[in-house]
């Protein structure tokens, strides 16, 4: 798959190649009968799996994005249909079509900065050192030139550039 | 026996630094051979990360990785996200020449080359399968009388094929190690079910992730328990600020105390609560603090 910014026939070539295997689907229901998040929210993996099949707009639903990815259902799948590999495959679509939350968007600028998507804060500073820690742990976070390795490798995967991506599209509320 | 580095990743040392001292503290008393792995980063989260670029995320991991290679020992993570990221990232770049390859020219920025000769653990799996339950209970100081709610935690188990742990549906290698504590893992329904903090869920869509945790919790408080017992920060982080969460949205107070499997071997090791960060979570439940006083009060073990 090609990471660069994707017309439609693009895109939906990307979704049937995130997912292959959609095609053996027989619409059994096991997964979303698994599906612990498709109990409390609008999920339903049977559907997007069908969805998916058919047409590229998946890659703009909300729904991508509550997958928890327990596995669940790829486990009990009865075509064994890699269903959480596929709901990767066209979340990487969507994000590099610019479409993410912007939640997820500064989980991502803090990896950039700090090398780590939780970052330390200062009560656990004070937490650490209360406890008999070092204030700062043996991560990143103590070794400055290690972090300038992360921000290397981070810009040498273009990771940098896909979170400067203008959003194309808008992501489907219900 | 290759020796291990621990790998703590972004939770356990910046969130939840008890859960780092608890496990020091543990695998010193077991006289493991482990160094700190310097220099190490996020793992990175395979919830966000692998979700939106799958070569960044395995060069992250692949980082991660070599820094443990030119230790020459294996990885043990702490949690089942890192666990997730590194064992997975760790099997792809194994098996799969290009990736190794596509990767590899990225590390080379870094003077650095993945080799494959380290193997990624996880210290529950590590605990069972490499210390031994036997082994484990002749280290122990206190018996302690608990009820517990475990928590496996999805990615510890699965997917399955990579992890190679057995059933994932009705494992007991968990149970077991908490029983040799002398305490007792109960049964509750959808005791396998998820959190519902994974795959970015918790950051981005918060009130959904939510039901799904106040579900489990619903379950658990009906099973009578003193305490949930997990493998994982994130799901600790789920199960215990998720607790006040949920209080300010819907009132419910469950106020169930939660400890990583560190801070229970901790205690039966006899070391204090507070040492262990017991203490420091969102939600204190007093008379659970007050009944591990007690238990670090009696006598010894025969
Ligand atoms: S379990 Fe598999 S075959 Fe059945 S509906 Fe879901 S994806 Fe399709
Ligand atoms: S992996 Fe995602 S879609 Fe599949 S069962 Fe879990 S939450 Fe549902």
């Amino acid at each position: 798959m090609s990471y660069t910014s994707q017309d439609n026939a693009g895109i939906s070539s990307g979704v049937k190649n995130a997912c292959k295997d959609i095609f053996k689907c027989m619409q059994c229901g096991v997964c979303s009968g698994s599906c612990p998040s498709g109990r409390h929210t609008s999920l339903n993996i049977r559907k997007l799996v069908r969805k998916a099949a058919r047409n590229s707009d998946v890659i703009r639903e909300e729904e991508l994005w509550m997958c928890t990815t327990c596995y669940n259902c790829q486990e009990r799948c009865p075509r064994n249909i890699d269903i959480v590999d596929a709901v990767l495959g066209i979340r990487t679509l969507a994000a590099h079509e610019g479409i993410m939350h912007s939640e997820h968007r500064k989980v991502s600028e803090l990896l950039l900065e700090h090398g780590h998507a939780v970052p330390i804060d200062e009560e656990n500073r004070k937490n650490r050192v209360e406890i008999g820690l070092e204030e700062l742990p043996e991560t990143v976070h103590k070794y400055p030139e290690e972090l300038e390795e992360i921000k290397t490798l981070l810009s040498s995967c273009g990771f940098d550039r896909l979170l400067g991506k203008k959003r194309k599209g808008s992501l489907k509320r219900k | 026996m290759k020796g291990l580095t621990i790998f703590l990743g972004c939770l356990i040392p910046n969130r939840y630094p008890g859960i780092e001292m608890a496990t020091r503290l543990c695998l010193a008393k077991l006289d493991i051979d482990f160094v700190d792995l310097e220099g190490a980063s996020c793992c990175p989260a395979p919830g966000v990360f692998r979700s939106f670029d799958e070569p960044t995320w395995l060069a992250v991991a692949a980082r991660n990785i070599v820094l443990s290679e030119t230790l020459q020992r294996d990885i043990l993570t702490i949690c089942n996200g890192c666990f997730a990221s590194l064992a997975d990232a760790n099997q792809i770049l194994k098996s799969e020449p290009q990736l190794r390859e596509k990767t590899n020219e990225h590390l080379a920025k870094l003077g650095k080359e993945f080799k494959g000769n380290v193997e990624v653990r996880h210290i529950i799996e590590y605990l069972y399968k490499d210390v031994g339950i036997d082994n484990i209970r002749s280290h122990l100081d206190k018996t302690l009388d608990l009820r517990v709610a475990v928590h496996y935690g999805c990615h510890l188990l699965k997917p399955s094929r990579s992890r190679g742990l057995g059933a994932f549906e009705r494992p007991e290698f968990f149970d077991e190690l908490i029983e040799c504590l002398g305490a007792t893992s109960v049964d509750y329904p959808d005791k396998m079910e998820c959190c519902g903090a994974g795959g970015g869920v918790r950051s981005a869509l918060k009130d959904d992730s939510l039901k799904m945790a106040d579900h489990k919790l619903s379950r658990i408080k009906e099973a009578n328990i003193d305490c949930i017992v997990n493998a994982c920060p994130f799901c600790h982080m789920q199960l215990d600020a998720g607790q006040e969460e949920i209080r300010q949205k819907t009132g419910t107070d469950y106020n169930i105390p939660v400890l990583h499997y560190t801070q229970l071997l901790g205690l039966a090791m006899g070391f204090p609560a507070e040492m262990l960060g017991i203490d420091r979570n969102v939600t204190i439940n007093k008379d659970f603090i007050e009944k591990i006083e007690r238990i670090l009060l009696s006598e010894e073990m025969e």
